[in-house]
């Protein structure tokens, strides 16, 4: 047990890894008892994780790391560092939530190798955990290609009719992506003696300042692939409409997390000047992607493909709010991740339960369904409004904050940028009210061969257990986000510190004076640069 | 007792939970008992609250219960402020809404969802009271778009019909239009004061210098009446609310009537000082809200369905509060959102009463001769027809013209419109009126059949007939010899912060006197001309339409709004969306940048594989030329 003491983010990184190999291990006619022991273990996680994770973090310090030489390559010295602190902790919690959370939601969609496929899923939960703990640069490169090869045979194995093309578009878009971030690394750590983050970022201030940006641009084009920041989101559609349920809940849930994670946790900070270079074409990127996202989504017809440009749209409000360079904006950033972790998790979770019945995910199939799945639909609405932002559901606060943040940007393009990004809160309800209305909505689809007339059961107790909890943290994180983004509060500040974000920019009010009549009263202030202080006005508490 | 008041928005909030949740399993009279329980007693302790608020020395009632979503300088509290402003508006949602509910018992008691239905209205309840007592913008937003989610779901309450989920997705995503007005609206405001608090913001815009005005002020105040044209339904926003009489009728009465569709005018009263400051926006206010009375009047004069003329009825009724608003006149443009929630819910109720004694019909051309049938209803129905007619001595009159006056001290072509849109109103509500309850039976089956509404139904029409006729005694105007209590009532309310209130030009009462007998002589023209063309039935009046049949099917199809929104908007997106797909993802980022290199890669890797011939001789030739090659390029 002391082992355990002094290791616990170790236990909990490798732990699925090592059943996921034991289940390898048993002969493919213990499928059933494969899957049981891979949901026990993901669940034990779960536990282990909320207990000793939350239980640091409640007595106010919020970091657990372990850290050890590992070692050496080429004459760098590599680390063994594993850290959660206010960055990560709840990625780390929402990892371990959604892996028990997913098997139990697709109990019955696997049909074939089920002990390989938990084994997968397990494998899969290791390379997440250890790339959202990792505290050295090889050591995250490792777990984030390493991340790739389980999700590679989810949908290679178990996808829809082009899991194929899916699969491979999936692997190599990343994996190019990620090699040129590679040379980048390589190239860093060879100037700092090392892959530690700290000493790293170190040598990166030292180098010239063009240097920085390509370093930068290398780092982010591989991060922006995982977010997927648009144009580079194309393999992200066919991905999820491939991948088996299981697979497109991790891959939204998850996986595109850690592209706005690597960004926070070391793509800024390592190149501060650099990204706030870079903030207006990402910031641009960010809104296109938020608008585009939308417009695409609300003309397809399949819903799973409808969720899936959803997710560009919602990932560009996460981008919109890390390029503010403020705190509202990034905590905003913080909290839409797990929003969308937990919203879109759920869309492809119930649209999984959909199919499973139905056997088709075309909107033109459906018709009526509220009729014959009441239980279904409102967990579909609920869902649904939580995915179009309506306050008091987790996607309010996060969107609120990210469009405040971008308004109030010290850079100049804030204030246009962040009243564009408000009309994919529009087109956003577009999207999912239409699809709503004409799949669950209106007559009763009497067609013999659509898919309103297969479906005979509404969820089950089994499918209702995965659906509660999902619920509950919609409204908990939008009636008290305070749980959730308090232990990001402060390295958040302090990354923007660092950084030297400007200051917020606000409009200067001034009050009259009656004594003398001010003769600068201007509405609009005079467009300070970025980094110009601006004076706010009283009762205004200046935040970076 | 302060410590309850939480409980007055949050009651509404567990009834409808309570009804969702265990509604199908508990019955009927559970729900009921529920539903309407929870209703009336936030209506009890808004009362109790209210006579609290009024012993205050300032008349404000701050309650705040904690931290909501705080990161760097954004702090939203969770807090209720209740003030002369919001406690009316508070004692009008839960009085009227207790009424709704009760009449709703008989409406609905058939109805399968009949919990479902409940459910939705108290989460409706709960809603609007955020709206009105929120202490800050954001709990206002909070409100505003959660009464239209219950909009949405009450408006797409018969969602196995074809158009009833349309028409609720119709009025949820123009809604959404107005409320990113809202909040980008927010977004200056809190870019240029710090603050969410509205009583904060009221404070500093109240020490600024009135240059301020024109910049900053004017876009963010515009911005927030983008939203009040969604939610209130103005021009150019109106065009869901037509549609939203696919609900019950009850739901009409309460959301589409008398509460949810008035919270633009609310929110402007709610920052009254802001908007004080800058007159281009209240230039706009009045405008806009003039043009709209005028235009939606005259599509009612030809609608046939009885819910439809209520609806434009609506629509123009809001366009004058907003005209008495942009006339600064906060407490006119609200005293109109008071008596009008009373004859407009009444007038809904008393309709909804015939729809159900025609078995569902709601076409005037086929009722007619229900006055003997439903004496409850036709007495009733004729006080709210008086008071929206702008009868003298009613209240509608008193609202109205005061609404009227100000108008006219701001440009007299304001007051023109407004006095040709109250021609218009007395001619189609007249029409509605004979159409309905005088002359002969139209449909003798239906007739036959139709009978007076139960006692839950009458009950509340008798009562809101009651308000339509006491309501007066809060704003009868000053020229006529009141003393329009509801002004200095309202005024620590929408002058709340500023240093020095503006006192409005207040003309004179002989030139009130002059106006007031304009409007009334030719409103009551136009109702005896609405009278006197249908009391024999339909055929004046489609000798009439057959005169001028251009002018007539313009109105009858209203303007073809719709369809031009359709045919120049809605299709273009559309089609943009498809062309963003289609070209970009698909051709030009997939195909030209993703799959052409990955062909490429292919094409150039049968290429290389050409070579692996696996024959000796190949590779010893290439092996000798390679050598060769090499020699030369060292030795030379």
């Amino acid at each position: 047990m002391t082992w355990l003491n002094s290791h616990p983010l170790t236990f909990l990184v490798f732990a699925p890894a090592l059943l996921g190999l034991l289940i390898l291990a048993l002969p493919n006619t213990l499928g059933r008892l494969s899957r049981l022991l891979g949901f026990m273990g993901a669940l034990a996680v779960l536990v282990l994780s909320l207990a000793w994770l939350l239980g640091h973090s409640g007595a106010g310090a919020t970091t657990v790391a372990e850290q050890a030489p590992w070692f050496t390559l080429v004459g760098l010295p590599v680390d063994y560092a594993l850290t959660v602190d206010g960055l990560n902790l709840w990625l780390v919690l929402l990892t371990t939530f959604l892996v028990p959370l997913t098997m139990l939601g697709t109990w019955e969609s696997i049909k074939d190798r089920l002990g390989t496929f938990a084994a997968m899923f397990l494998l899969l939960e290791t390379g997440m955990l250890g790339a959202l703990m990792a505290q050295d640069l090889f050591f995250f490169y490792l777990f984030w290609e390493g991340m790739l090869i389980p999700m590679y045979f989810m949908i290679g194995i178990w996808g829809g009719d082009e899991r194929r093309y899916a699969a491979n578009k999936f692997f190599l878009y990343t994996l190019s992506g990620s090699l040129l971030w590679l040379v980048a690394l390589l190239y860093l750590a060879n100037k700092a003696g090392g892959f530690n983050p700290a000493v790293m970022s170190q040598a990166a201030s030292a180098l010239p300042f063009d240097v920085q940006c390509w370093l930068f641009i290398a780092f982010a084009v591989a991060f922006a692939i995982k977010v997927p920041l648009f144009p580079l989101h194309t393999w992200l559609p066919d991905a999820h409409v491939q991948a088996p349920t299981a697979g497109s809940v991790i891959l939204a849930g998850v996986l595109l997390k850690l592209g706005g994670y690597g960004f926070i946790r070391f793509a800024i900070p390592m190149f501060p000047a650099a990204a706030m270079h870079y903030a207006k074409p990402l910031a641009l990127l960010s809104v296109i992607a938020i608008v585009y996202g939308a417009l695409v989504a609300m003309v397809q017809r399949d819903i799973k493909k409808l969720v899936a440009y959803s997710s560009v749209s919602h990932m560009g409000f996460v981008m919109l709010g890390l390029a503010s360079f403020t705190v509202i904006g990034t905590q905003g950033a913080m909290l839409q991740m797990l929003n969308h972790g937990i919203s879109t998790g759920a869309l492809f979770l119930l649209v999984g339960m959909l199919y499973d019945r139905a056997h088709t995910r075309m909107i033109a199939d459906f018709g009526g369904v509220a009729v014959k799945m009441p239980i279904f639909t409102t967990f579909f609405l609920i869902v649904t409004l939580s995915s179009i932002g309506l306050p008091l559901t987790n996607g309010f606060v996060g969107e609120f904050w990210i469009l405040n943040g971008a308004f109030l940007s010290g850079f100049g393009w804030g204030r246009i940028y962040a009243s564009v990004a408000t009309s994919g809160v529009v087109l956003g309800a577009v999207y999912m009210l239409w699809m709503f209305k004409r799949v669950f909505w209106g007559p009763e689809n009497k067609d013999a061969d659509c898919g309103t007339h297969h479906l005979h059961t509404d969820l089950n107790a089994r499918e209702i257990a995965v659906m509660l909890p999902i619920v509950v943290l919609i409204l908990w994180m939008g009636i008290h986000p305070r749980t959730f983004v308090a232990v990001s509060e402060a390295p958040v500040v302090a990354l923007l510190q660092d950084a030297k974000a400007p200051a917020i920019r606000t409009f200067v009010l001034k009050p009259a004076v009656h004594e003398a009549p001010a003769a600068d009263t201007a509405a609009h202030d005079a467009a300070p640069g970025p980094g110009h202080e601006t004076p706010a006005p009283a009762a205004h508490e200046v935040h970076r | 007792m302060n410590k309850y008041f939480w409980l007055i928005p949050i009651l509404p909030l567990l009834g409808a939970a309570f009804n969702g949740l265990l509604g199908k399993r508990v019955g009927k009279s559970a729900v009921t008992f529920v539903g309407l329980g929870v209703v009336f007693v936030s209506l009890l302790l808004g009362i109790s609250a209210f006579f609290v608020m009024k012993g205050m020395p300032d008349h404000r009632l701050v309650l705040n219960y904690g931290e909501w979503m705080a990161t760097g300088s954004l702090q939203v509290p969770f807090g209720m402020v209740i003030d002369p402003l919001s406690g009316t508006m508070m004692l009008i949602v839960t009085g009227i809404g207790f009424l709704i509910h009760l009449y709703s018992v008989g409406y609905m008691h058939e109805d399968e969802g009949y919990a479902r239905f409940f459910s939705y209205m108290n989460l409706f309840v709960f809603f609007m009271l955020t709206l009105v007592l929120g202490s800050s913008l954001v709990l206002m937003f909070v409100g505003w778009e959660g009464v239209g989610l219950c909009s949405y779901l009450l408006i797409g309450y018969y969602f196995e019909t074809d158009f009833a989920p349309a028409a609720g997705l119709k009025a949820f995503l123009m809604n959404r239009v107005g409320d990113v007005g809202v909040a980008i609206g927010m977004m200056v405001l809190f870019a240029g004061f710090g603050t969410f608090t509205i009583s904060d913001i009221l404070t500093q815009a109240g020490h600024l210098a009135p240059e301020v005005g024109f910049g900053v002020l004017t876009f963010a105040t515009l911005m927030l009446f983008v939203g009040a044209t969604g939610k209130s339904a103005q021009l150019p926003l109106y065009l869901w609310l037509p549609d939203a009489m696919a609900g019950p009728t009850p739901v009409s009465a309460l959301i589409h009537a008398a509460t949810m569709v008035t919270s633009g005018i609310y929110m402007i009263c709610r920052l009254a000082p802001v908007f004080t400051l800058t007159p281009i926006t209240m230039d706009v206010v009045a405008w806009v809200g003039a043009g709209t009375a005028l235009f939606a009047a005259t599509i009612g004069l030809v609608q046939r369905d009885i819910k439809k003329v209520l609806a434009y009825s609506t629509i123009s009724q809001l366009g004058y509060m907003f005209l008495g608003l942009g006339a600064s006149g906060f407490a006119a443009g609200f005293f109109h959102v008071f008596t009008h929630a009373w004859f407009k819910a009444l007038l809904f109720l008393g309709a909804g009463s015939v729809i159900l004694a025609m078995h569902h019909e709601q076409d005037l051309f086929k009722m007619g001769g229900l006055k003997a049938k439903m004496p409850i209803t036709f007495w009733t129905m004729l006080v709210a027809t008086l008071a929206i007619i702008g009868f003298p001595g009613t209240s509608g009159f008193a609202s109205k013209d005061e609404i009227l006056y100000l108008a006219y001290l701001k440009s007299p072509a304001l007051w023109a419109i407004g006095v040709l849109a109250a021609c218009c109103t007395a001619f189609y509500m007249l029409r509605l009126f004979t159409l309905t309850f005088l002359g002969k039976a139209r449909d003798p089956h239906a007739h036959d059949h139709a009978h007076e509404s139960p006692t839950s139904m009458t009950l509340p029409l008798a009562l809101l007939a009651l308000g339509t006729v006491l309501a007066v005694w809060l704003g009868w105007p000053k020229a006529f010899g009141g003393d329009f209590t509801i002004e200095a009532w309202l005024t620590p309310a929408t002058t709340y912060g500023q240093l020095h209130a503006a006192h409005g030009e207040h003309g004179s009462h002989p030139l009130a006197w002059v106006l007031a007998s304009i409007s009334t002589l030719l409103g009551l023209g136009f109702a005896a001309f609405g009278y006197f063309s249908y009391k024999d039935g339909l055929a004046v009046s489609e000798a009439r339409a057959a005169k001028f049949p251009f002018l007539h099917r313009l109105l009858l199809n209203k303007y073809y709004v719709d369809e031009g929104v359709e045919l120049y908007l809605l299709r273009p997106i559309r089609w943009f969306g498809n062309v963003l797909w289609k070209l970009f993802d698909v051709i030009l980022i997939d195909g030209v940048g993703v799959n052409l290199p990955g062909a490429l890669a292919r094409v150039f890797g049968d290429f290389t594989a050409l070579f692996q011939t696996g024959r000796v001789r190949n590779y010893a030739l290439s092996m000798a030329l390679g050598g060769a090659i090499l020699l030369y390029v060292f030795l030379k």
